[in-house]
Formats: structure tokens, C-alpha cells, sequence
């Protein structure tokens, strides 16, 4: 799944008609029902009073953002978000870049037949993923089996933040392998072979001659998979256990346990700034390491 | 191309395996004889396949999101073919802004997605309508039948619709005898992308589902954290078997790599 | 009266004029070409001609009826694409069979027409055929084919030879040609490539820079070029530039430095700075004595069917093409004669080749 793409430059006519308009009026009547509205209202809700006997009153504060940014309670949860976030992006980009790789320097038919096998996977619920990998690192799952088939303790994995990051890693690597191996196919292949003409070492021309041009790539997935991981909730959800939250599962608390919508509503959307944020930040990193190589 | 080193075939070897363990293991699992989440070694049994076609909760689950993500992906292709067909055929003011808004549910977080509908829902009393539901589910779907329209509509040849049309078509016959055949392939592939996603999606429909709106993977989830039976590695290889059927069948309309990939 | 009219035509985006002042007027039954680099206007007019572009100022007339702002599906014209715009997912028979099913032509004439049409172009065993499955030249022969059947007042071509290889190219430039008088419909092409424009028009019409450089048959505009930039754009010329030392009928002209050439030309004056045009074929290799003026060969091309000097002159570098007859060619390196018989010499209008 690509990053959302700029438009693409085409050679339509200018239109001054209204065919366009008329085209495009369901699915933005639809859209600004159903995304902008809601998200107008939960950013109204976010700022009403809650009380805990009556629900949530018409009047407004600050109090519930004032919570989320100064309480401890919070302030560790989105550490541990950012934290795993940033260890699942990381782990991503080791395993996931050189995958990539390995995979465009094959032969065909290997080569399509493992690069589906390494992205079907998101075509597959995340519900039914997590649950797989809690019971390969579950007490009695398959990684403790064998490790203690080979005479190692057996080990607490399951409900630990090393279990989120395993499963956060198995849903996010395809979205880092695909940017990266969209760069890998735009790279002239007479380039590197123009290197390894000029004496440089396989190793060099990689540093030097293909990371760079994939570096687009890599820190575009790097987006997606943080992002996508910070906002989790069924892998929190099913590998970290009722001790283990993250932002996601707090929000989900406050709303269906808690019933507090409007400190829910200001957690959620605290999340989306910071995501917008590090998003607008790492893309003028991006246009600014494209202007330096592209010109 | 140049081959791979054996280190590196074997670093792809180890990748592939954690690719595939959870699925696999899953697809192992729930053919278990037993009552707990062992791997079946000498006994085969479908008793946890049965149990699930037994169990009315999951059965009606099953019907609700089958229904939900066909309705949803129809929906879906009807008002992305139009506005992506406006997208990239014209250039008017206000192009940019609407190709990002179709295309945002893909960077905004279903979670947020999911709160604020669930809000919004309530105020306007549609909690619990299938109706409503069914439109949330095309909010975030929508992005994915759009990009394979832009996809095809940027790929096929404009001239032959100008061909049409000096020849006389209307535009409404080069649109069904023209331009709809040539993009056909990334509608249908839209569809199908649309429908898998809408089938599996869980974070929003935990938020905005009602007991009588209960989508599968939201059933699934809710008795993952309750109770850990084989129960649930059988339906979740029913679901891996159903994405394997269609990722064939997207294979066959219009190329899996491509969807996966994006085009070149 | 002519068939098709351009009047003043004008198109313009925004501060850029892609046509200026274009005025044109098509007999009926006339091949005229559109000829000049990218970016002169003419597959703009083109465009304006089948209503795919707006007009910004002018009019457009067909057989008498005004079509400056019809829309593309009212104007009846046959139009085959550069890219030919096969209908992909259509058989050959489908495709040629599109613009009669527009017409609501009946099934057994349309049936009958689509037969003969693709007999026109030798593809009658192809008709179950899809686009995919043929060649560069087969397709562009359905694209022609689906624009004839219709019977169209006019044919439009789109550069319809610029995919073909050269070959191909040769043998389809006399076949549209053939077809085009066997039907008999008034035809406008656009190209770039002067030999193809040259061989089968009636007319050329030379573009530049968004306007009409000069209107005429194609050996008139060889012979007779109006511009500097026509005259090397259409064929190759060797230009000299010069003063005007002696006027009469014949005007005497020094060029290069002291080489004193004539040239028939009646309107010049004593003094004058001018360009001259000697076309390369017109040149006659002579003995070194017998020439009006000598030189050396510089380097020596084979062209198959000639032979390409570059040969250095007191008047500068003068290109002579002589034809291959089996004489022994001249090598590079020797001292040769160079003859030609005097109105040959072309002086190009106004000076430095500025159009009159």
C-alpha cells in the first residue's frame, strides 16, 4: 500500500464545465458527511465537560487535553506507544529495506511468487494475525516448545511489549517493503552495473551508488509504519493484555468502559496531531534530501 | 541480474518463514482434536470447523460482514469511478483538495475514524443501523477502489474515446461502450480490494458496531480476549482460506503484484 | 468554392498563441498537408478542425455550414490518431463497424460497408482480429479504414506514419495516396516529415511558430522557397549570404568574401545584404578548370543512391549531391570543379531571409 500519492500530472484539458463537479459530488457529499463532520464533532467533544453521574454536559474545558498532556498516567502511554512505534518503524527498515533487495536480485518466477508471499499477508484480517502469533508466543506456543526443546528456560513473550513489536512487525513490513522495492524498480540497472565497471565493491555500491536513491523510499515506509503503529489496537489489544495499553486501547477504554467520550475523543485526537506532525516534519526532510539528489 | 549470496538467500528464507508462521500456524491449529491450542501431530479432526458453522454467533457474524463488504464495495465503486474519472481527466480548482480528501481515510487512523463516528452516529440516532455501518465502511474503503481507477483511467488511451466521439458516440455511449471496458480490469480489481478490506477491517467497526451489526473480525476479536479455544483457530483459517480465494480470484482480473505494488 | 475553410483562425492559451491569423481553403477531393517542426500549431489546428480544441477567434466552415464550435460527435469527420485509437477490447470488424452502429446504420449494409472498407485496405482476412494481435502497419490501416467507411466529408490525419519504420513508411505513404484518390475524399494530413508531406499532397501548407509561412504545390515550395527556414527545412540548401555588387535582370552578388555569383534578381539594389540558395543536387562536379568555381572535397558520404561531397569553396562549405551512375565518385581530398546552370541559384525574399 503506497503512501498517499501526489496527483498524478495528466494532460486533461482545463475544464471551466461543471463535469467534474457533478463527478465528484457523491463521493465528496459522502466524505464531508461521514469523515469531515465527525471529525469536526469529536474535535467539539473533545472539549466538553464530563461528569461521571451525567454524561457529557454542553459546556467546555480544557481539562480533558490539560489531563492527557500533564497526567503520568498518560504521559507513559504515549511513551510506550512512541517508544514501540519507533521500534517496530526501526526493526522495519533492518529487515524490511534489505529484504527488498534480496528480493528485486532475483530470478523469476521466485521473485513474484515471494514478493506475494512477503505482501499477501495485508490482505489478511490483523485479528486473525495477532491471534496467530499469540499462539506462537504464547506459554505453551510454538517458540517456547522449541526452545525448550533445545534446553532454554522457556520465556514470558506473550502480553510483554516484546510480543507487540514482533506482531507490529509482522503487519507493518510489507508496508515498508513496497516503497522500497518501488524505488529498487525505478533504479536503472545500468547504473550499478556503470559502478562495478568502474572497480567500486559490491559494498560500496550499495552504500554509495543504491541506498541513497532508496533512501526516498525507505523513509517514506518509515511514515506509514510509524503511524500505522501508533494508532494499533487489535495487536495491543490481543498481545499486550489488560496491563499493557496503548493509545489505541486507552481510547477504546474511555469509551466503551468508561464512557467518557469527551477525554477519549481528546486522547484520539492528540494522536492524530502528533501523527500529522511527525508526518509534515519527515516530508520536508523528504523534499529536502529529493531536492539535494533529484535538482 | 546478479544472484544472492547464500547469506542472503538465507536472510530472505528466515523473512519468509515469520511472513507465514502466524498463518500458518492458525491453519495448523485448528485442526486439533483436542481442547486446547496444540499442534495436531497424529490426529486430524474438523470438530472445530463444525463447531463453528454451530455456533450462531459467528455464523450470523459471517453474514453480516459478507453482506457489509459487498454492499460497502458497491457502493464504494460507484462514487469512486466518477469522482476518479473527474480527477484525472480534468484539471479544475479544487482537484488536488478532493484527491487528497479520497484518499486520506489511507494516513487518518481508523481508530480516530472510528471515535468520531461513533459520535456522530449517536447524535444523529444510527447506532446500530446496518445503512450507516455499511457508509462508514465505504468512507475507508474508498481510497483503495479510487487508486486502482486513477490507475486504469491514467493508463488507457484517451485518443480512443476521442476516436469514439468523432464517430459519433454520445458521451454517454463512449463512457459505457469505451472507456468503461478499457478500465474495467481496475474497477473490478477496485471492487474486490475494497470488499477483502471492508471484510477484514476491525479497529472503526469495534468502535461503531452494535450486537445486531457484529462483523466477524469484531466477533472475533471480542472472544479472542474472552476465551482461547481452537474455536477460534478454525474460523480464523475460514478466513484465511476465504482471502486466499480472493486474492486468486484478484490475481486472475487483474494481477495481485500490481494491487500490492502500485503500478509502475 | 472551397470545401473546407479556415478564416482567421486563432488559438491562443492564455498569454501563448499556439495558431495565429490561420486561413486556409481546402478544394474537394484536395490532399493538403500540415508541415512543419513541434510545436508550430499544426496538430492544433488539426485539433480545431475535428473540435477537440475550442476556437479562440476565428471560423471554421464545412461545405458551407459553420462547424467553428460543433461539438466532435456532430461533425461527421474521419479522423485517424497518431496512436490510431484502436478501440482495444473490439475485433477489426468491430472497430470499423463503431462509427456506422453511431449512425444506426442497418446490420446487412453495415456488414456490406465494413467488407468493403477493409478491402480498401487489403485486412478482409483480419476481421476477427483484435488490436493486440497486429502489426504498426495493420493497425494503422483499421484506424484508416474505421475513418473511411463512414463516408466522411473530410479525412483528418494525426502524423499517421510516425510509428512506422522507415520501410513500412515508404510503401503506406503511395497506399494512402492510392486509396485517397480511388474514394476521393478531401483529406488534410499533419506531418513533420517533408518528403512524406511533399510526395503525396496537393498542397502544402509550411507552419511555423504558429502561422502560415507559405501555401504551395510541393515543387513550387521545393523550388521556390519563401523563407530562409523553408528552404533548408524543406530539402537541404546550401545558403550564402552576400552583397549585391551589380543589379540588373541578373544581379551580381559577392558572397563568402570576393566570389562574385548571378542570380536572377530583379528588385534589388546596389548594396543590399542577401541570402543565397543553391540546392545541393543542382551541382554538377566538373573538372577543376571547368567550374564555375573550384574547390576541395572535405568528406564523402554514400547514400546508397548518391553520393554526398562536402566540398570547400572560397565561397564557404557547399554540400553537392551527385546521383550513384557507376562513374567512379570523387575522392576526399581532391581538387574539383563545381557547375551549375545559373537560375538555379535562388535568392531568398527580403533580406537575410526574412519573409517578404
Amino acid at each position: 500500500m503506497n503512501s498517499v500519492a501526489a496527483v498524478p500530472v495528466t494532460s486533461g484539458r482545463a475544464s471551466a464545465s461543471r463535469t467534474p463537479w457533478l463527478l465528484s459530488a457523491p463521493a465528496f457529499t459522502l466524505f464531508a458527511c461521514l469523515l469531515l463532520v465527525p471529525l469536526a464533532l469529536t474535535a467539539v467533544l473533545s472539549f466538553q465537560v464530563f461528569d461521571h453521574a451525567t454524561g457529557v454536559k454542553n459546556s467546555f474545558t480544557l481539562a480533558h487535553y490539560a489531563a492527557v498532556l500533564t497526567d503520568d498516567y498518560y504521559h507513559g502511554i504515549f511513551w510506550r506507544t512512541l517508544w514501540i512505534s519507533a521500534l517496530t518503524t526501526l526493526i522495519c527498515i533492518i529487515v524490511g529495506a534489505p529484504e527488498a533487495y534480496v528480493l528485486s536480485r532475483m530470478r523469476a518466477p521466485w521473485r513474484s511468487i515471494l514478493l506475494l508471499v512477503v505482501l499477501a499477508p495485508l490482505l489478511v484480517s490483523v485479528v486473525v494475525r495477532a491471534f496467530g502469533w499469540s499462539m506462537l508466543l504464547g506459554p505453551e506456543g510454538v517458540v517456547n516448545q522449541a526452545m525448550r526443546a533445545v534446553g532454554l528456560p522457556s520465556m514470558r513473550i506473550l502480553y510483554t511489549e516484546a510480543a507487540v513489536v514482533i506482531a507490529l512487525v509482522h503487519v507493518m513490513l510489507p508496508f515498508m517493503v513496497i516503497p522500497v522495492w518501488t524505488s529498487l524498480q525505478k533504479l536503472d540497472p545500468g547504473v550499478e552495473d556503470a559502478a562495478l565497471s568502474l572497480q567500486a565493491s559490491h559494498f560500496t555500491t550499495l552504500r554509495r551508488i543504491i541506498f541513497p536513491q532508496v533512501l526516498p523510499g525507505i523513509l517514506s515506509g518509515s511514515l506509514i509504519v510509524f503511524g500505522l503503529s501508533a494508532s494499533a489496537f487489535a495487536i495491543p489489544g490481543l498481545l499486550g493484555g489488560r496491563r499493557l495499553k496503548m493509545v489505541a486501547t486507552v481510547v477504546y477504554d474511555e469509551y466503551l468502559h468508561e464512557l467518557n467520550w469527551p477525554l477519549g475523543a481528546a486522547i484520539a485526537l492528540t494522536l492524530l496531531l502528533a501523527n500529522l506532525a511527525i508526518m509534515l516534519s519527515y516530508n520536508r526532510v523528504l523534499e529536502r534530501s529529493y531536492k539535494k539528489s533529484l535538482g | 541480474m546478479s544472484k544472492n549470496g547464500p547469506l542472503a538467500l538465507l536472510f530472505n528464507a528466515l523473512v519468509i518463514t515469520f511472513m507465514l508462521a502466524p498463518l500458518v500456524i492458525v491453519c495448523v491449529v485448528a485442526f486439533t482434536p483436542g481442547n486446547t491450542l496444540a499442534i495436531p501431530t497424529t490426529e486430524f479432526s474438523l470438530r472445530w470447523f463444525r463447531a463453528v458453522f454451530a455456533h450462531s454467533d459467528f455464523v450470523q457474524s459471517f453474514k453480516n460482514s459478507l453482506w457489509l463488504a459487498s454492499i460497502s464495495a458497491t457502493l464504494a465503486t460507484l462514487l469512486a469511478v466518477p469522482a476518479g474519472l473527474a480527477i484525472a481527466r480534468h484539471s479544475f480548482p479544487g482537484r488536488d483538495f478532493l484527491n487528497g480528501l479520497f484518499l486520506s481515510p489511507l494516513i487518518i487512523p481508523h481508530l480516530v475514524l472510528g471515535v468520531a463516528l461513533l459520535r456522530t452516529f449517536s447524535l444523529i440516532g444510527a447506532t446500530g443501523s446496518f445503512f450507516w455501518l455499511a457508509l462508514a465502511h465505504v468512507v475507508i474503503i474508498t481510497p483503495y477502489v479510487l487508486r486502482l481507477v486513477l490507475a486504469s483511467v491514467e493508463g488507457s488511451d484517451r485518443s480512443a474515446e476521442q476516436a469514439a466521439l468523432s464517430l459519433g458516440a454520445s458521451q454517454a455511449t463512449v463512457f459505457t461502450r469505451v472507456t468503461l471496458p478499457m478500465i474495467l480490469p481496475g474497477v473490478t480489481g477496485g471492487w474486490l480490494l475494497a470488499f477483502i478490506n471492508s471484510f477484514d477491517e476491525v479497529t472503526m467497526s469495534i468502535f461503531v458496531t452494535a450486537p445486531s451489526t457484529v462483523t466477524l473480525p469484531v466477533r472475533m476479536y471480542m472472544y479472542a480476549t474472552e476465551s482461547i479455544d481452537p474455536l477460534m483457530a478454525a474460523v480464523s483459517a475460514l478466513m484465511v482460506a476465504l482471502t486466499a480465494v480472493a486474492m486468486l480470484v484478484l490475481d486472475r482480473i487483474y494481477g495481485l503484484d500490481k494491487i500490492l505494488v502500485g503500478h509502475k | 468554392m472551397s470545401f473546407l475553410t479556415l478564416a482567421n483562425v486563432n488559438k491562443s492559451y492564455g498569454a501563448t498563441r499556439a495558431v495565429a491569423d490561420m486561413n486556409l481553403s481546402v478544394e474537394k477531393g484536395e490532399f493538403v498537408s500540415l508541415l512543419g517542426p513541434s510545436g508550430c500549431g499544426k496538430t492544433t489546428t488539426l485539433q480545431m478542425i475535428a473540435g477537440f480544441c475550442e476556437v479562440t477567434s476565428g471560423q471554421v466552415t464545412l461545405d458551407g455550414r459553420d462547424i467553428t464550435h460543433a461539438k466532435p460527435n456532430s461533425r461527421g469527420l474521419g479522423i485517424v490518431f497518431q496512436s490510431y485509437a484502436l478501440f482495444p477490447h473490439m475485433s477489426v470488424y468491430d472497430n470499423v463497424s463503431f462509427g456506422l452502429e453511431m449512425r444506426r446504420v442497418p446490420k446487412e449494409e453495415r456488414a456490406e460497408r465494413v467488407k468493403a472498407a477493409l478491402a480498401l485496405v487489403h485486412l478482409e482476412a483480419h476481421a476477427g482480429r483484435y488490436p493486440r494481435e497486429l502489426s504498426g502497419g495493420q493497425r494503422q490501416r483499421v484506424a484508416l479504414a474505421r475513418a473511411l467507411v463512414i463516408s466522411p466529408p473530410v479525412l483528418l490525419l494525426d502524423e499517421p506514419l510516425s510509428n512506422l519504420d522507415a520501410k513500412l513508411r515508404e510503401e503506406m505513404q503511395f497506399e494512402l495516396r492510392q486509396i485517397q484518390r480511388k474514394v476521393g475524399t478531401t483529406t488534410v494530413m499533419v506531418t513533420h516529415d517533408q518528403t512524406e508531406a511533399m510526395s503525396i499532397s496537393d498542397r502544402v501548407v509550411v507552419m511555423e511558430a504558429g502561422r502560415v509561412t507559405q501555401i504551395d504545390e510541393p515543387h513550387r515550395l521545393y523550388e521556390h522557397p519563401q523563407t530562409r527556414f523553408i528552404s533548408s527545412f524543406v530539402g537541404k540548401a546550401n545558403l550564402l549570404e552576400g552583397r549585391v555588387m551589380a543589379t540588373g535582370p541578373w544581379a551580381t552578388v559577392n558572397v563568402g568574401g570576393n566570389v562574385p555569383l548571378e542570380v536572377q534578381a530583379p528588385g534589388v539594389s546596389e548594396g543590399d545584404a542577401v541570402v543565397l540558395s543553391l540546392r545541393p543536387e543542382k551541382i554538377r562536379l566538373v573538372p577543376e578548370a571547368q567550374g564555375r568555381i573550384g574547390g576541395t572535397v572535405h568528406e564523402r558520404f554514400f547514400l546508397g543512391s548518391q553520393w554526398l561531397y562536402q566540398v570547400s569553396t572560397a565561397a564557404g562549405k557547399l554540400a553537392v549531391v551527385c546521383p550513384n551512375d557507376g562513374t567512379a565518385p570523387a575522392e576526399e581530398g581532391s581538387n574539383v570543379g563545381l557547375d551549375w546552370t545559373a537560375q538555379q541559384v535562388r535568392l531568398l525574399p527580403g533580406a537575410l531571409g526574412v519573409p517578404a
